[in-house]
């Protein structure tokens, strides 16, 4: 899967947890969940759990720690997918 | 009762503490209780000359059970009273029955997932007659202080 194909499925995923929305409109590659769009870090493990959900892959904490941003997390799902 | 070091454990003290006893623990649920005492304080306004328990405080009691209880349980040799604390991160919560002062409450906590810190359950509570009294689903998460 693309980064083309990957950022709408995330966007998807994350838009239900976004208080900013704004920072939703601007979403890019650096868009930083917590700071840009304001989510909780609650919401992040329901962002997380739902990305495991979407692409059938298992996130552990080390990979879930460094997933704040729009790229971390497109490079970590890209690198779990190609693991299966 | 099981576990009583647990309620030790806990960052709440009286008048905000809602734990009796826990009865039952193992990794998938939690059950416990408390009594209402005649005179918990927020029974002087809650209501006028009317006294019933606060739906926010059944919710509280729910949370101290089977969320904060529960979650000391689940982290097991990472729980620090010292260094970690503990919050609510949201609640949907259902009321069905009042509970006047003086009633013992029981709880159950049924884990949905516990991930990353974090902690989502299925809560109910019940009567002394076993009548529903609140049921709902309750997420906490435990962070370094």
């Amino acid at each position: 899967m693309t980064k083309e194909e990957l950022l709408p499925k995330l966007k998807a995923i994350i838009e239900p947890y976004v208080q900013n929305q704004d920072g939703l409109k601007k979403l890019n590659e650096n868009t930083d969940f917590i700071k840009d769009l304001e989510i909780n870090s609650a919401n992040l493990v329901d962002v997380i759990l739902d990305v495991e959900d979407e692409f059938g892959i298992e996130i552990d904490n080390e990979a879930m720690e460094k997933m704040l941003t729009v790229k971390a997390s497109i490079e970590i799902i890209k690198a779990k997918l190609s693991e299966k | 009762m099981v576990r009583a070091d647990i309620i030790k454990e806990l960052p709440y003290s009286h008048p905000f503490l809602f734990v009796d006893e826990i009865l039952e623990i193992d990794d998938d649920h939690i059950k416990g209780c408390y009594t209402f005492k005649n005179d918990e304080y927020f029974y002087q306004g809650h209501f006028k000359d009317n006294p019933i328990t606060p739906g926010v405080i059944l919710t509280e009691c729910m949370a101290q059970i089977g969320m904060a209880c529960f979650g000391i349980y689940l982290l097991k040799d990472k729980w620090d009273q010292n260094a970690i604390a503990v919050a609510m991160s949201s609640n949907e919560m259902n009321f069905y029955k009042p509970v006047y002062p003086g009633e013992k409450v029981t709880v159950i906590s049924h884990k949905v997932y516990f991930r990353f810190n974090k902690l989502k359950c299925d809560v109910s509570m019940s009567n002394t007659k076993g009548q529903l009294v609140a049921k709902g689903v309750i997420a906490g998460v435990a962070f370094n202080k």
